[in-house]
């Protein structure tokens, strides 16, 4: 009788779709949702910073968020720590800026 | 008589291949044009023409929509009138062209000259995101995402989701979006319930679009194609009927979704393993 273990067998990867699903889909809008400067203007700001401040060009995120009415752009940046580089002393990361965008 | 005040453009897209976006374009149509709209459905899917065999028109083929585009036939030549339905109309697609043929211009010129012909004009698209697919779906007015409830099939209409929302002409020219609409197609209600398929309110959870139909998997749906038959022509079919009903929600009607439970089978036919 297979009855009793088809039972505790059962299959509930539909579950595990739907949470897949739901990761990869919010990943999937967040890369179709920014502009197409975001790169760019990650590209600058790595140059400019840099001018003053060592960093690792792999530590730095650019993110464009939408909340109700108005954007954020969310710049981080991980400077270098303390022991490596004594400038960045009174720089502790992240910097966040707040401009006005449409 | 006329009963849309302005003919429609409606694209049948999913991005994902296989999912029954011929299939559920041929049956849209063939839908529409029984209630008494007059219809054309045209394939984009230039290279890889199915819409007149799924239509059971392939042998009366003889100028294509690319002929027309590059002016090598007239609109009149290439429209293949359905034998069975009245109202439907086809255009084929080029078996030996590739997808450069179709042209913004070229396209909207043909659509252009079936608006004043036509009160539906529905476009079924070539899968992918590239060309074929961007043409079919650019001047739609209104869209139908065909998804399968399996994990790469909804991916892949959340992204033709996107692309409506960004590359349509709607959205190029900033006008009122694409209205999109979710046909969940082999939707298998006994696997659902065992738990082994996504269900009809995880796919909805994800792509919040209005939902208009939801197609019960069906061995019918085959054995319309085998003959070239829309699959609204079989009566008897649950996927026919659930077809019909999607397309009466697309005209405003109010019908309640059906297929959605576990068709309870009688032992007998349980013991000749018959599915409806």
């Amino acid at each position: 009788m297979l009855g009793i273990f088809e039972f505790f067998r059962r299959d509930r990867s539909a579950s595990q779709a739907k949470e897949r699903l739901q990761i990869l889909v919010a990943h999937d809008r967040v890369g179709r949702d920014s502009p197409d400067y975001l790169p760019l203007l990650q590209r600058d700001l790595i140059a400019v910073i840099a001018r003053y401040v060592e960093i690792d060009e792999e530590k730095l995120s650019v993110e464009l968020a939408n909340q109700g009415g108005c954007s954020m752009l969310a710049v981080n940046i991980e400077l270098p720590s303390r022991s490596q580089k004594s400038e960045a002393r009174n720089q502790k990361g992240p910097i966040r800026t707040r401009p006005q965008l449409a | 008589m006329k009963a849309m005040p302005t003919p429609k453009i409606v694209t049948v897209t999913s991005g994902k291949g296989g999912v029954g976006k011929t299939t559920s374009a041929a049956a849209f149509a063939a839908g529409l044009a029984l209630k008494g709209m007059k219809t054309v459905v045209i394939d984009f899917d230039v290279g890889l023409r199915n819409l007149d065999l799924v239509m059971g028109c392939e042998r009366r083929v003889v100028f294509d929509f690319v002929n027309v585009i590059n002016n090598e036939a007239r609109l009149k030549q290439a429209l293949i009138k359905d034998k069975r339905v009245e109202n439907l109309w086809i255009l084929p697609t080029s078996q030996t062209r590739d997808k450069d043929a179709l042209t913004k211009e070229g396209v909207g010129r043909v659509i252009d000259e079936l608006k004043s012909e036509f009160d539906m004009i529905v476009c079924d698209s070539p899968a992918g995101i590239e060309k074929g697919a961007l043409m079919a779906l650019y001047y739609a007015d209104e869209a139908v995402v065909v998804t399968n409830p399996e994990v790469s099939s909804v991916r892949d209409s959340d992204r033709i989701l996107g692309v409506l929302s960004s590359r349509s002409r709607r959205a190029e020219r900033g006008e009122p979006a694409v209205k999109t609409h979710l046909l969940l197609t082999r939707y298998d209600a006994a696997r659902v319930s065992k738990g082994e398929m996504l269900k009809l309110e995880d796919v909805l959870e994800i792509l919040a679009i209005p939902l208009l139909g939801i197609i019960p998997e069906s061995p019918s749906v085959l054995r319309a194609s085998n003959i070239g038959l829309p699959i609204v022509l079989d009566a008897e079919s649950p996927a026919g009927r659930a077809y019909n009903d999607a397309v009466g929600r697309f005209l405003g009607e109010t019908i309640e979704h059906r297929f959605l439970k576990p068709e309870r089978r009688s032992i007998f036919q349980r013991l000749m393993g018959r599915a409806a």
